[in-house]
Parts: structure tokens; C-alpha cells; sequence
């Protein structure tokens, strides 16, 4: 009995720690969510009109930053490819600090997702939408407020718990 | 996984003196990538400008600030930090600016706020409790007497032994 104090202290203390090897030391949770999705305004890719923050609204959106250099992209890909064509999700690309031409040359081997792409090329939307490294994925309802983050390649297991509820979409 | 195109970092390797040149080399030039960022900001304008993003973390790298750091999104931090300073702005401004789009994370000094204060208070608690528990663990061994011995039993006691062969 003298040592139950230490031993429960000790307990508790190893509780803690084994729940903290669940997290992601390197993941920055977003202080965006629920906040209106700021604002830009920057040319599309392979189209004249220039696309803003105004136009992501009215309908629950999905805005994916991402880049040809980037390899956690390509691991994320085949899925969006599925959410987009099977599942007729709405996907907005947002190609960061990339050029048209080095983009373009990925989507077209690899398959395009978007339905609307805009070139990030100078990383400022990146910037503002406190973006910090590729591939991440911020989901939009319809009123253009930040539901939720994906930070890192989207996955299925992602998509399933939290945005396909948020979105009210259907599951794979 | 997040990925940036990974910069090249310089690495000391044994002490033969022609090895230290890549390293001071590499070292030379994130230091003037760093100030060559803040090349029109007067000497008041500077002081706040290095003092600012040796606090800012940066996000990447995340064990370095945003003045140590080569990758791309630091060296976009730092114009920023510039730009604003040349704006006009202070430094509580720019500080907001960069939480408000990264998180209270990107600060090395995080704010003093109701989920901000076990990170401050905690060590202190944590050096208060170990304190406390020694105090009282000291406190109740001191209760703890020696038996009072008897001279003639403890006599008797240590002669069987002088006796043994």
C-alpha cells in the first residue's frame, strides 16, 4: 500500500504518454476551421477566367492544394481520382508553386481530378490559407467556411469519418 | 506525408581541414540568403526583423525558426516579416497575421491562454510537486526511531559470535 500512490501516478502517466504515441508530433492543426476561407484571386490553368474564393461558394467544395513536384500527391491521387469520377465530388486544384506547364504534364499522365484548377504559382493562397506543405486538402461547405483540414494525403479512412459526413456525401 | 523539393544541408564530417569549407560555405550563404532578404530595412527596421523570425517557427522544419530554415515556405515567412515592417506594421500585428493563417504553434512564445497555461505553469508545478512529495517522504522517515538497546542484552547478543570457531 505505501507504494499505490507512485504506482497509480506512474499509471496514469504511462496512460498519457501511450495516447500521445497516437498523435502526429509534426501535424499543426489548422486555426481555419470554422473560419471563412480566405480570400484570393488568381488565374486558372488551361482557362481565360480568373477564379476567386467567391466562386468556391454555394455548394460543399473540396479545395486540394497540391504540386507535380510533390510525392505524397501521387499516393493521394488515385483516390481523388475515384471521388471525383465515381463519386462526383467537386475538387478544386489548387497547383502550388508549380508552373502551368510542369502540372498540366502530371494531370495529363496521371489523370485530372479537378473540376476547376487555378495556379497557386507564387505559393500566396498557400500563404493565406496557412498551407505548409503539399498535399493538403481543406473541405468547404456551401457557405465558403472551412469545415475541416486534411493535412498530408487524403485517405479513405479520412474521407469516411469525417468529411464525407460533413459534406453529406457517399462513402466508397 | 508532406514533401518540399529538399534543400541540401552541409554536414561536418571528420576534422581533415579541407572537409569544414563545403559547411562553412553553406553555412555563409543561408546567412546571406537571410540578410539579403533584408536588404532595405534600416538598422531599427533589422532588429525587429531578425528578432521576429528567430521567434517565428518554422513549419517545415519545425525544430528551427524561419531565420535558420532554407526551405521555400520560410524564406516566404521572412518576406512577409519584411514587407510588413516596411508596411508599417508592429510587431503584435505581424505576429497576429502569421498565427491567424499557421496557429499559435508557428510562435516560439506562445500566448498566455487558458490552453496555453499547463505548457507554462507545468514545469514549475511539476518541480513544486516533486518538492512536496520529497518534504513529506523525509517527514515520515523522521518519525521512525532506532529501538533503545540494552547494553547487557546486546552484550550477550555479540558473545556467541566471539566464541564460534
Amino acid at each position: 500500500m505505501r507504494y499505490a500512490v507512485p504506482v497509480l501516478l506512474m499509471l496514469g502517466l504511462l496512460a498519457l504518454l501511450g495516447y500521445g504515441l497516437t498523435l502526429d508530433p509534426r501535424e499543426v492543426p489548422s486555426p481555419l476551421i470554422g473560419k471563412p476561407a480566405p480570400a484570393f484571386d488568381l488565374p486558372q490553368v488551361g482557362a481565360e477566367a480568373r477564379y476567386s474564393t467567391e466562386n468556391l461558394k454555394g455548394r460543399p467544395v473540396l479545395v486540394n492544394f497540391w504540386a507535380s513536384w510533390c510525392a505524397g500527391c501521387q499516393v493521394e491521387h488515385p483516390f481523388l481520382l475515384k471521388l471525383a469520377q465515381d463519386y462526383g465530388v467537386e475538387i478544386v486544384g489548387m497547383d502550388y508553386k508549380d508552373t502551368d506547364a510542369d502540372g498540366q504534364a502530371w494531370l495529363k499522365r496521371l489523370g485530372n481530378p479537378y473540376r476547376t484548377l487555378v495556379a497557386d504559382a507564387q505559393g500566396t493562397a498557400g500563404l493565406d490559407w496557412g498551407v505548409y506543405g503539399v498535399p493538403e486538402t481543406f473541405v468547404l461547405d456551401s457557405s465558403g467556411t472551412i469545415v475541416f483540414k486534411q493535412i498530408g494525403p487524403m485517405t479513405e479512412q479520412a474521407w469516411r469519418e469525417h468529411i464525407a459526413p460533413l459534406m453529406a456525401a457517399k462513402t466508397p | 506525408m508532406t514533401t518540399y523539393a529538399p534543400p541540401s544541408s552541409p554536414r561536418m564530417r571528420g576534422s581533415k581541414p579541407r572537409h569544414w569549407m563545403p559547411a562553412f560555405a553553406g553555412m555563409t550563404m543561408v546567412l546571406a540568403a537571410a540578410f539579403a532578404d533584408a536588404a532595405e530595412l534600416n538598422a531599427d527596421q533589422l532588429q525587429r526583423y531578425q528578432k521576429m523570425t528567430s521567434e517565428l517557427r518554422c513549419l517545415v522544419c519545425q525544430n528551427q525558426s524561419i531565420s535558420e530554415s532554407n526551405a521555400p515556405l520560410a524564406a516566404d515567412l521572412r518576406n512577409q516579416v519584411r514587407d510588413q515592417i516596411l508596411a508599417g506594421r508592429s510587431d503584435a500585428e505581424i505576429a497576429d497575421y502569421v498565427t491567424a493563417r499557421y496557429g499559435d504553434f508557428v510562435l516560439y512564445k506562445p500566448p498566455l491562454r487558458p490552453v496555453t497555461l499547463l505548457l507554462w505553469l507545468g514545469p514549475g508545478l511539476g518541480v513544486l510537486l516533486a518538492l512536496a512529495a520529497a518534504f513529506m517522504f523525509v517527514r515520515r522517515s523522521r518519525g521512525v526511531t532506532a529501538p533503545v538497546l540494552d547494553e547487557a542484552a546486546l552484550k550477550e547478543l555479540l558473545q556467541p559470535e566471539e566464541r564460534a570457531p
